[in-house]
């Protein structure tokens, strides 16, 4: 049967036809929906961990006892996870287990286009790219073999273009795997202590030349010779790109990226007269080809940053684009993403962002907050980072930061990485005011669960932490809960804590305007009564997509605001208004009203 | 047959994803090689969405370069523009009449402008422009106006009607079923 899936969709059925049947992630673009697509078969154990660290040794733990585990995050997340990841590629496992990174070349929905095939290198673990679907459905197979036979952990490296395209796979019906799972104990292969490590360290050069000597026949590095002027050494998506506009040229098409075929390289240079190495991001393929002494071109044409795509390889190649014609070039106002209408974040920003505050920030939608007209967050470097940066500002500054320094915080970004340094503040007298800004869910990804919203990703009913008592615990004793759709309160609460000595806590709480399951509808669309609108803009500082500014062709000379003529109205898009009513609450003469 | 590119733009929210889903299962029942390729993620956030559709008899990569696409089915009017030059000098484009205004002209920063069908009708042959949300309604659903347009990429396209008939019908429930299919009708007729 055929069937059109996404690159995460087909990985997610390779794994289950595989007989994989238990996985760990935290989700993150672009790898979210290959664990959503796993939840859904039969029979398979499926959990969100609260970050890619717990996630990464949830699925160890599930491989040491024999079972095909795999895990599955973002490229940063490996960041996170790369403590045990170097480790267990010392250990082996004893059953199999693959860790997918999805990679995002040109930062579509990331804070760095980090190369994680680096990784690979550096950790001494094999990886595999595929390049389409069906790639993604078949590799993801080879990698779970690759891991039982060599005893290793083995990576599956997508890209957001491989992970989110969608083509044309062949299905098949799923393997059933003999239970191999069982209680074993062998203390020198697992507890990694000098003297044992020592030994597996060994186990490890060993290991990798045995992959290197099976990179050699491995099927999927393959050679297709067609005109011997040109050879093209490539991987992933960019080999579809380049046999887009060159499908004449000859290519050596890797399906493990790490380690290298040496002996297939040196063997389609030779047989072709100019080589290049066509790869995304780092010259991962191309140093290693140049180190063996052949001749290579790369980054010398291709770009060293963002994705590519066919056009960008044609000009790198030949020079120029099949530019058949150029158009007028027209400037157009842009469209940046932006808070949605009724947005929870909008309010609590549009407040932060007029106390004159250093606002530390982290990953979420309200990461976008940073953006003109609310600019209420001045920083954001990774996940949890939100927290010790402001602790470590505040620290810095000292009485110049008294009351000056905030770190804010999604729910979901708090119990992944949030807590320790939430610990740390209340341990070494912090002076930060930290805000949970909990829309109780995962919303940026496209709400997923969390140890506090009372459901695991297959569903099932659970405990949901309490927050406030979670951040009691921690230490902290100034806790306060406010609702962001309250402008004057909220801009009390803050106010209050942040005069206070000593670290606080506000929890901004209010679900998600997309967060179907909340069925929060706050209210009716509202309308801007054209005869009571002064023109004063106030509204259209909280940057809300339905509210806009209409000027006054002719503006009238009885219209007056502070002695100046009105120049036109604010008009509000009811086909997009949530009816929040923040804007309401903003407006001094009154003009904004129900829908009639 | 070589391989032809159909892209589908505008704003997060317009129901892009799933038009380019009907149209690749339709290029599936007519036998052909397909692939698709957007960008999820921030760009639902009120941010502009593409889609690329290629098909053939074997299709490599999913998404085009500059001067190769053969359609370009625009969601919204402004939009239209940002995307031209990925149109073949022949290729034909469907407008929709929509104007989703940007923040930086809901802020007054930035005009509108006024002149899109115009300037896009003196650079290419087939301009197909469409009132997709007015039709929509006379369907009896609002949010249908990527069926409409569907309907009017249908017209383009030479493939059987029953096809694209077949995939709708798997593509919506009963209840969505009848307004949708009407759009279709109503967009195919344009």
């Amino acid at each position: 049967m055929k069937e059109l899936l996404s690159g995460n969709e087909a990985i997610a059925r390779g794994a289950y036809e595989c007989g994989v049947r238990f996985a760990a992630g935290y989700p993150g673009t672009p790898s979210t929906e290959i664990m959503e697509a796993f939840a859904t078969y039969k029979g398979v154990y499926a959990e969100w961990a609260p970050n890619e660290k717990v996630a990464m040794e949830v699925g160890i733990g599930a491989a040491l006892a024999g079972a095909r585990a795999m895990v599955v995050m973002k490229h940063v997340g490996v960041n996170v996870a790369a403590d045990p990841l170097f480790t267990v590629s010392y250990t082996g496992i004893s059953g199999a287990l693959v860790v997918v990174s999805a990679d995002d070349p040109s930062l579509h929905s990331s804070q760095n286009e980090q190369d994680n095939r680096n990784y690979a290198k550096f950790m001494k673990i094999p990886m595999l790219e595929p390049s389409d679907s069906q790639e993604a459905k078949e590799f993801i197979k080879l990698a779970f073999e690759i891991s039982e036979r060599f005893d290793t952990p083995v990576f599956l490296r997508s890209t957001t273009r491989v992970s989110h395209s969608k083509s044309v796979v062949t299905l098949e019906a799923p393997k059933t795997m003999e239970d191999r799972t069982a209680i074993r104990f062998d203390a020198e292969k697992y507890v990694m202590v000098p003297m044992n490590a020592r030994k597996r360290r060994v186990e490890v050069e060993k290991r990798m030349r045995l992959l290197e000597a099976f990179a050699e026949s491995f099927p999927e590095n393959r050679m297709e010779i067609n005109d011997p002027e040109v050879g093209i050494i490539t991987a992933g998506m960019p080999y579809h790109y380049a046999k887009d506009v060159f499908p004449n040229y000859s290519y050596m098409k890797l399906g493990m990226v790490h380690p290298l075929p040496v002996g297939l390289i040196r063997e389609f240079a030779s047989r072709v007269r100019k080589l290049y190495a066509l790869e995304e991001l780092d010259p991962f393929i191309e140093e290693q080809v140049r180190a063996l002494g052949i001749e290579v071109t790369g980054k010398a044409i291709f770009p060293y940053t963002s994705e590519f795509d066919p056009g960008i390889v044609e000009r790198a190649i030949i020079g120029h684009d099949k530019i058949l014609r150029t158009l007028p070039e027209r400037q157009l106002p842009l469209r940046p993403p932006n808070l949605c209408p009724g947005c929870p974040h909008r309010g609590l920003f549009y407040v932060l962002g007029r106390l004159k505050v250093f606002i530390s920030g982290d990953i979420g939608c309200y990461t976008l907050a940073f953006m003109k007209p609310l600019e209420g967050l001045h920083s954001c470097i990774c996940m949890g980072a939100s927290i010790g940066m402001a602790h470590g500002m505040s620290k810095a500054l000292g009485e110049k930061g008294r009351g000056k320094v905030v770190g804010v915080i999604g729910d979901s970004t708090f119990l992944h990485s949030g807590i320790t340094p939430l610990l740390n503040m209340a341990y070494n007298h912090s002076d930060a005011l930290i805000v949970i800004c909990d829309n109780l869910t995962t919303a940026m990804t496209g709400m997923q669960e969390h140890p506090a919203t009372g459901f695991t990703l297959q569903g099932e009913k659970t405990m949901g932490v309490d927050l406030a008592k979670l951040v009691r615990a921690l230490g902290i004793k100034s806790v306060r809960l406010v609702d962001p759709y309250d402008l004057k309160k909220t801009r009390t609460v803050l106010k209050e804590e942040l005069a206070k000595p000593g670290p606080s806590v506000v929890i901004s709480r209010r679900a998600c305007v997309l967060f179907k399951r909340e069925k929060l509808s706050p209210g009716k669309p509202l309308r801007i009564d054209p005869e009571k609108c002064t023109g004063c803009m106030l509204c259209l500082g909280l940057g809300c997509p339905p509210i806009a500014w209409k000027k006054l062709v002719d503006p009238s000379g009885d219209q007056k605001k502070e002695g100046k003529k009105q120049q036109g109205i604010a008009v509000i898009d009811l086909n997009i208004c949530s009816g929040c009513g923040l804007c309401q609450q903003l407006c001094k003469s009154g003009a904004i009203v129900e829908q009639m | 047959m070589d391989t032809k590119g159909i892209l589908i733009a505008g704003v997060g929210g317009q129901g892009i994803l799933l038009a380019s889903d009907i149209l690749c299962r339709v290029m599936m029942a007519a036998d052909l090689d397909v692939k698709k390729s957007e960008v999820h993620g921030m760009a639902q956030r009120g941010g502009c969405v593409t889609s690329h559709v290629r098909y053939g008899q074997k299709v490599y990569s999913p998404i085009a370069r500059k001067n190769d696409v053969d359609i370009l089915v625009s969601f919204e009017k402004m939009d239209t523009l940002r995307y031209l030059d990925f149109l073949k000098p022949e290729g034909t484009i469907i407008i929709n009449t929509e104007e989703l205004y940007p923040p930086a002209v809901n802020l007054g920063d930035a005009v509108y402008p006024e002149d899109i069908i115009e300037s896009v009708r003196q650079l290419f042959g087939i301009v197909k422009v469409v009132d997709a949300t007015g039709l929509a309604v006379r369907a009896g659903n609002i949010r249908a106006v990527n069926t409409v347009l569907l309907g009017t990429l249908s017209s383009c396209l030479p493939l059987p009607l029953e096809l694209w008939e077949t995939v709708l019908r798997n593509a919506f429930s009963p209840k969505l079923l009848e307004a949708n299919l009407k759009a279709f009708q109503l967009g195919r007729a344009v």
